[in-house]
Order: structure tokens, then sequence, then C-alpha cells
């Protein structure tokens, strides 16, 4: 199953401090929270929810870290994409993974998988039995889809305006954080339905 | 990407006032209340509204009339999609929880349960899973098992599998079991209209169609592909996507691996003949049927992926299928010993298939785990599986990502068997770094828990000598990287490199360094621990000593060193630990010339720990400590006499090599009654302290510091434990120069008059030049000198 999947910004932010990431998207398969006692759930919703805000910021700033020290090892330099470019820019993209210790930040051990596009990196964590090979083709396909649908590689803020696209999305391809064997018939039907989604 | 508008969108979100926000649900409570013609508005205010309650970290609490407009929302089936998704995603992020009213209203359309389900299952799981159990456990073919039943429920038992009853268990197994292998094998009803010269025979449904097109072979699965599909070949495709996790979760529990083993030992030949035939399996009980019947499916996938598919996701599919087969099939004869019989031919078989093909490296490796767990059941010889594995995908494969990871984590998983009973483990450390070198950020915690099993005493010294050439080795395979995406015709791009890279890259390409190169990128251990021309080599790649890749894996390897020893200590005898002493002194001054390489080395390598272990080594080894201390006083005297020389010679660089110096005396005045014979001569005192008061010569600033340094050295001589161990003589010898330095770094300028002659002194004609004044100045001084008691030492 998936913990959860993260837009965020690798390049600096103003506002933030230097190793810090902007979380434009997230998307937390709430999983984490289950493994409370039953005591617990109902006394402080507050303060899970801070909790769980907290870790998936700690998530995007190792992944941060790890997608600067890849480009910097490959002194990769990108060019900016710019809308339409889409195919180009992620051909472009790196990609890694990185182990999540226990209590780093989730319960479990855990996987993250990323994936690098120039400003901005899409991250989905994994639980450590999980198919990587599967999760990779999901990551690349979710990363796609959000590319073209929230047009980010132009100068606009769909990222947070129209986050709902996103959620339609693993809605159809990554539904309750589980990973789907698609063959190309099954995933052009959801992108068919996708697209009708997208037009309204 | 990330434009300036955007953040300033995330921090209005952030600080909105709140008399403004409760303007805002106001409106939006409206909004809703009204008619919903004014949709535009109304997804406007709620993408906003969304905005809002998820930019912040603490939660923001919503007035309960909204909160009920937007459950209203979602269980509403009229609603269109964007509304609950909306509606889902607020109701989510913010407060107060709306489990108790949603989870008593649950709704039957596929579409609202799902979304519903997203902020239910944020908080609690039993309503919904019991909600859905109905569907499954109803026996009515009328009834529509909603879609995302299955990812639902698979999210709930993997986090709580005890919330299934051993009878509800035997219920969804069945199910599973009929979506999974009974599915139909015809095309759903086409969803394009017919059109104009449609003839009423198109309307019969066509079969579905492999990758390659070819007609379906068999039951469907999927890797099977059509125009579109029914209910049940979706439920087909979600039931195998959560098939392994429910497995793990249902079907490891049962008896002990010990205990199954011994029943297959004795049924086995039985077992494998009824289980060959599936008519049989109407008989058997829930689990086992699914069993049998998640075999079957796997099986069926593993011989359809040796289709050529037509498209690429097709292709990249079959190779996820074939990872999560042979995992499940693993699983399965974890727990029934029986189907190893019937497995192994067939993933011999596949790895027969594509051990030859590099691209399909990621999927033998769920393959060695299944001849890990299960070749010596079947009597299966997989030397020749892990040769492969070990020889050649670190030293082909270093830079793939995925596959480094995934390789190194089936190392960790399995590293006791490995280390037991795969000799091919150990001796494949020089490749095994080569993930390491390549990506060292992000791979060495990993290595720091996988290195212990890496230690073998006859392969220690090399292992050690690895270490210590670890960014060596990442230089290397960064030429050899390099070198393979450029021919070495295109100069033009070899030139683009950098000069220094290019220098190196050439030394790469050259016949006489071949050696030298093959050395450093050999697959196994036992050629030799090192070689003699190491320090060609370090010239060799030189020219990579600032790339970041070199840099960073530099980084890592004091940590790499400091777990060497500490695990190296627990099992080295003593004339491991006397040769291990050596190659230290040896390496100390061969190192690859990274920028504060040699220092971070030198401070890990435990020399102190090694010696306070084994006082004997001191003694054993007194000659080899005594020749490297002997090489030190020199390499510090020439230094010294050289440094003023250089035109080059900054104040940092005189304070830089002061700091040194001070601190290594400074450590040796910190002696105390109890501690062990100091291991330096009298010698390297007095050159010593000498060279710090050169220095201090040439950089006046210094003087104080200095000063104060040879007082201690003075009352250090004169000290219990030191007297008795250095003759009179000496103890005499120290004190004598420490008072004379001390009293000529009170004269600044005559200090450096003879502590640190000009550039003219490589040439010295003083005795001669009677003008230059040397024999007039000493003249002076002698005078100056002999007006001043102090100068007599006490």
């Amino acid at each position: 199953m998936v913990v959860c999947f993260l837009i965020h910004t690798v390049c600096p932010v103003s506002a933030l401090s230097p190793a810090e990431s902007r979380i434009l998207y997230s998307r937390d398969f709430g999983l984490e929270d289950v493994e409370l006692s039953g005591e617990s759930r109902e006394d402080n919703p507050e303060k899970r929810r801070l909790a769980r805000k907290e870790k998936l910021g700690v998530v995007a700033r190792q992944v941060r870290s790890a997608v600067c020290l890849s480009r910097e090892m490959a002194g990769s330099v990108y060019v900016e994409a710019v809308l339409g470019e889409e195919a180009v820019a992620l051909g472009e993209a790196e990609r890694g993974v990185l182990s999540l210790g226990h209590g780093e930040p989730f319960a479990g051990q855990s996987v993250a998988l990323w994936l690098g596009v120039q400003a901005l990196a899409f991250t989905l964590v994994c639980q450590p039995q999980e198919n990587l090979l599967l999760a990779e083709g999901t990551l690349r396909n979710l990363a796609r889809h959000c590319l073209e649908e929230l047009r980010l590689l132009g100068t606009g803020s769909e990222v947070l305006l129209k986050s709902d696209r996103v959620d339609a999305m693993l809605q159809r391809l990554l539904p309750h954080g589980q990973l789907l064997f698609l063959n190309h018939r099954f995933a052009q039907n959801m992108d068919k339905e996708l697209s009708s989604y997208m037009s309204k | 990407m990330f434009a300036p508008g955007t953040e300033s969108l995330v921090k209005q979100a952030r600080e909105i006032q709140e008399e403004e926000l409760q303007r805002f649900y106001g409106r939006i409570s409206k909004h809703l209340l009204s008619n919903k013609e004014v949709a535009v508005e109304v997804v406007d205010s709620l993408q906003r509204l969304h905005l809002i309650v998820s930019a912040t970290k603490y939660a923001r609490t919503l007035p309960p009339d909204l909160i009920k407009k937007l459950q209203t929302l979602l269980r509403s089936l009229s609603c269109p999609e964007q509304f609950q998704i909306l509606s889902s995603a607020i109701l989510r992020e913010s407060l107060p929880l709306s489990l108790h009213t949603l989870s008593t209203e649950l709704s039957q359309d596929s579409r609202a349960l799902s979304y519903m389900a997203s902020v239910v299952l944020s908080q609690d799981l039993l309503p919904l899973c019991q909600h859905l159990l109905k569907f499954l456990e109803s026996r009515q073919p009328e009834v529509q098992v909603p879609k995302h039943t299955l990812p639902i429920l698979s999210k709930i038992f993997s986090f709580s599998p005890k919330i299934l009853s051993e009878d509800q268990v035997n219920v969804v197994s069945r199910k599973l079991a009929d979506w999974l292998r009974y599915a139909s094998v015809h095309q759903g009803a086409s969803m394009s209209s017919g059109g104009f010269f449609t003839s009423p025979r198109i309307r019969q449904p066509a079969p579905m169609t492999e990758v390659d097109g070819a007609v379906a072979g068999d039951f469907f699965t999927v890797l099977c592909v059509g125009q579109s599909y029914t209910e049940d070949q979706w439920m087909n495709m979600y039931t195998f996507s959560m098939m392994k996790n429910w497995l793990l979760t249902y079907d490891t529990e049962g008896t002990s691996n010990a205990e199954s083993d011994d029943r297959s030992e004795v049924d086995s030949s039985v077992m494998s003949m009824v289980s060959a035939t599936s008519s049989s399996s109407r008989l058997l009980p829930p689990k086992e049927r699914l069993r049998e019947k998640a075999f079957e499916y796997c099986h069926r996938l593993i011989e359809q992926s040796d289709r050529k598919a037509l498209k690429r996701t097709d292709a990249e599919l079959q190779k996820a299928c074939l990872v999560e087969s042979v995992a499940i099939m693993d699983i399965i004869c974890n727990e029934d010993a029986s189907y190893v019989y019937r497995a192994f031919p067939c993933i011999k078989a596949l790895y027969g298939r594509l051990s030859p093909d590099l691209a399909f490296a990621r999927a033998l490796l769920p393959i060695a785990q299944f001849y890990l767990n299960h070749s010596e059941t079947a009597a299966v010889d997989s030397e020749a599986v892990f040769y492969q594995v070990f020889t050649r995908f670190p030293a082909e494969l270093f830079n793939e990502p995925m596959l480094a990871f995934e390789f190194v984590h089936f190392c960790l998983h399995n590293v006791s068997v490995l280390q037991e009973k795969v000799v091919i483990y150990r001796h494949s450390f020089p490749n095994l770094l080569k993930f390491l070198a390549w990506n060292s950020p992000g791979l060495i915690s990993e290595y720091v828990e996988l290195l212990p099993s890496l230690l073998a005493p006859e392969t220690a010294i090399e292992l050690l000598h690895s270490l210590l050439d670890l960014p060596c080795l990442a230089a290397a395979l960064d030429l050899q990287h390099r070198s393979s995406c450029y021919p070495a015709l295109d100069r033009a791009v070899w030139d683009q490199q950098g000069s220094k890279i290019t220098a190196s890259l050439d030394a790469f390409r050259q016949p006489s360094y071949r050696g030298l190169f093959l050395y450093i990128l050999r697959p196994e251990a036992g050629t030799g621990d090192t070689i003699d021309r190491l320090s060609t080599l370090h010239e060799a790649l030189e020219g990579m000593v600032e790339s970041p890749r070199v840099v960073r894996c530099a980084q890592i390897v004091p940590v790499l060193l400091h777990i060497y020893f500490n695990t190296v200590t627990q099992m080295a005898d003593e004339k491991l630990l006397n040769q291990l002493l050596l190659v230290l002194l040896e390496r100390s001054s061969l190192l690859f010339n990274i920028k504060n390489f040699s220092t971070e080395v030198v401070f890990s390598t435990h020399l102190q720990t090694l010696c306070k272990l084994h006082p004997p080594l001191i003694v054993d080894q007194y000659k080899e400590l005594l020749e490297f201390v002997t090489l030190f006083i020199h390499s510090i005297y020439l230094a010294i006499l050289y440094l003023s020389y250089d035109p080059r010679c900054t104040v940092e660089l005189i304070t830089s090599f002061f700091e040194g110096i001070e601190a290594v005396l400074f450590e040796i005045t910190q002696v105390r009654q109890s501690s062990s014979p100091p291991c330096y001569s009298p010698r390297l005192l007095t050159v010593l302290m000498t060279a710090l008061a050169k220095l201090a010569s040439r950089s006046q600033d210094l003087i104080p510091r200095a000063s104060l340094l040879l007082s201690k050295m003075r009352s250090f001589a004169r000290s219990g434990p030191v007297a008795v161990y250095f003759s009179e003589e000496d103890t005499e010898e120290i004190i004598t120069r420490a008072h004379e330095l001390i009293n000529l770094l009170k004269l600044p300028n005559v200090a450096q008059f003879v502590l640190a002659p000009s550039t003219h002194g490589d040439s010295p004609r003083w005795h001669r030049d009677t003008n230059a004044g040397l024999p007039q100045r000493m003249r002076a001084i002698s005078g100056l000198l002999h007006n001043h008691s102090n100068f007599l030492p006490a």
C-alpha cells in the first residue's frame, strides 16, 4: 500500500530556510493513524493532524536533499521547459529511492520513491514489501498527468487551486493507496474518464 | 514552475483573518443552499476553502452547518463528482470529525461510497469494513459489489488484520478465488456507438486478446486486453493487485514453517500429484483454494510475459507482473512446500529466459530470492544464479538507482543466509562497494548495516584497502560511465568535460594504465590486497579529485572505517591486528588526495583503540612505528625549512601548520601519572619545538602562543613520568632547547633572522659577504644576550 503522495518544491523558496520544501499537494492515505490505540484516536484529532503534517514535511525535506545531491553528483543542469514540453521534462527527470527507517518519520519502515522534474518533485511513499517496479510506473504516470492537468510547467497556481484534479487522478490510478496492475487498455479507460472530468 | 504567485497564494491562505474567514464560510454555506446551477462560483469557493484548510499545520474548525452541507453533498447520488471530491478533501482536512455522521449512512453508490470512505478511513475502520462485507457475503448475484471494495478492504486489513474473523476471511477468500480465476474471457459491451454501418453480427462480444494481439489463450488476467471490460474483469484486476498483500496477511499465519516442512517431506510425493490436477481444487477449503488459484494465475502471467507486447505500457507491465508473480509463488511455497515442485520448473525456465538480458535485472532479484528460499527443498543447484547476480549486476548496473536499492535490500534481507551459504557473497565485496561508491549519500545507511557481513578474516586486509580507496573507485566508475557515453573520437564532447577530467579520461583509455583500472574495478576479492603502483593510479585519477561524486564518497569513508574497526577488533587475532596496523601506517601517506580526506581517515582508524586493546602490538611493531615516526619528523623538518622559501606562503598557511604542531605538542603535555610510556622520542619533541618557534618567528602574532607552549614543554620535561622514561641527557636537551627558543622569541626580529632566514639562504654566502652582515649580526646578538642574564638555564 502507498502511505502518501506528495508534490513539493526542490528549488529554494524565499519564505523558507534553504533545506526546507514547500508541499504543494499532499495526499496522506491515513494509514499511520490506524496503528494508534483506540483511546488516543478520539482524544486529540488536532494533535494527530499536526503530527501527520509534520511527518509529511520531514519526508519532503529528505527527498529534496536526495534530489539535490543526485543532481550535484550527476553534474546535471536542467534547461527550463515550458508548457507543451511535458514529455521532455519528464524524460529528463531524475529518479531515485530512499528508505525511511522506523520512526523516520512513519512508525513502520517505508520506502520513498521520487521523481525530480525541474523545480518540483513527485514523491510516493510505500510500505517496504511493495512492488517497486509497479510503484515507479504509477508514479511516472501520475507525474505525467499532473504536469499536464495542472499546467505545472507554467507560472500558474493550479496545483493549489485545482487540487481536486489530483484527487480525481488518485481515485482512479491509486484508489485508497492501492497500486494497480493496469495494462494499456485499463489505463486508457481511466484516462478517458479523467479527460471527461477535467473538461467539466 | 514554482512562481512567486503560488507562494503568495499559500501565504494568503495561511494568514487569512478570522473575520474574513467567517464571512467566507457564510458565503459558501449560502451558495450550497441555493441551486447548484451557480456551479462555477461554488466550485471556485470550495477550491479556495480546500486550500485554506490544508495550507496550515493546525487544523481549522468549520462551522457545523457548513460541515453538514458538505456531508450532504458527499452522500448525494446526483452530485457531480467534483463536488464529492472537494467535500471529501475538505472534510478530511478539517474539524470537527465527520466519522459518526457519515458512517451511519454509508452510500450505496460506488463512487460516493469511495469518497466517503476516504474521509471515514482516516478516522476509523470498523463501520466501513462491516458495510463492505455485507456486499461480499451476499449470495445474490444481482448485488453489485462497489468498485473500490477491494482497495478499501485492502487498506483495512493491512493495518488491522484481526478486523476480519476466520469466517469472514473464508468468505472473502472464496470470492477472491472466483474473481481471480473465473472472470469472463469476452470483451465487455462496446462503449462506442455502432455507427451507420453496424451490422448485427458486430454486437456479439469479441474475445479478449493477449498483449501481442493473439486471441487470449486461457483464463482472463491483467495481461489480457480488450476494447472494454466487464465488471468481473475489473474485479479480476483489483483482486490481483491486492493478492500479495492478502496472502502475506492471511496465508502466512497458520503453522510455522518448520512444521509444514516436516509435513511436506512425508506427503510431498502424494501432494504434488494431487495439486497438479486442479479438478480436485473444489474440495479444498477456501484458503487453500485461493492459494491454488493464485498459483495458477501467476503461472499464466509468467507465460504471458514471454509474448512481445505491442505497447510499451504493456511491456513494462509484463516486468512488474513477473516480479509480483515470482514473489507470490515464493509466499505460497513458503506456506506449502509441496508447491515447490510445481513452481521450480517454471521459475528455472524463466531464469533461463531472462538471465542474458540485463534489462530484466530487476525481475531476476525475486528469482534469486526464490532460489535462496527453496533451492534446497527442491535439490536444485543455485550457484549459477548467485554467480550471475553478484558478478554481473554491480559491475554493469551500478548506476541504476532502483536496481541498486533493491539489490542492497535483497542482501540486507537475507544477510545471514548469504553469509552462511552463498560463498560468492563475501567474495564480491569489490563489486558490492560499487553501488555505494556511485551513490554514497543515498546508500550509506544501508551499507552501515551491511558492512559487518562482508568482513571475513581472510579478506579483511583487502577490504580495508578497498574502503580506503573507495573514492578512487567512485572516480574510476565515473570515468567508465563517461567513457561509455562518449565515443573516443568525439573529441569536442570529450573536451567539454573540463581539462582536469579530460586528462583522467585520457588516462582511463591508455593501455599503460589498463591494469590499474582493471584492479580497482575488479568484481571479486582474492587477487591481491592492493597493488604496488597505487600512487600511479592516484595520479591518473587526480583530475577527479574535486568531482562531486568523489567528494561525497570521501565523506562517508570515515563512517565505514569506524564500523570496520568496531567489527574487526572483535574477530581478529593478533596476527591480523599486526597486519592491520601496518596497513594503516603505510596508507596514511598513500591516500587519494581529496581535501581533508587524510585527516578524517586517520582519526577514524581507531589507531589508539587498536593499541590500547593490544599493547603488545606496539612492541611487535615498534620498528615500523619508529620508522614511521622518523619519517614524520623528517617531513616536518623539511616542510618548515622550505616553507618560507615559497612566495605563496601566506599567513594562513603558516597558522595552519602552527596549529597542527601546537595540537600535537599540547596532547603530549597532557601526560598523567598512570599513563603508558610515551611512544615518541625526545628528538621528536625538540624538532617540533623548533618548528613551532620557526613558524612563530615568521608570523609574529603567534609568538605569545609559542612561548606559552614552550614553557609548558619545560615543565613537562621536568615532570615525574617523563623524567623516568627519558634519559637525563635527553631531558636536559629538551629543557635547554625550550629555554633557548623562548628567549629567542622575546626578540622577534632576531628570531626571524636566525630561525627563518630569507630566500637568499639557499645559496649562502654570508660568511663571505661582510656587508650582508651575518657575522656582524651574530656579534651584535651575542653582545645583547650576554647582557641579559636570563639566557642562562635555571
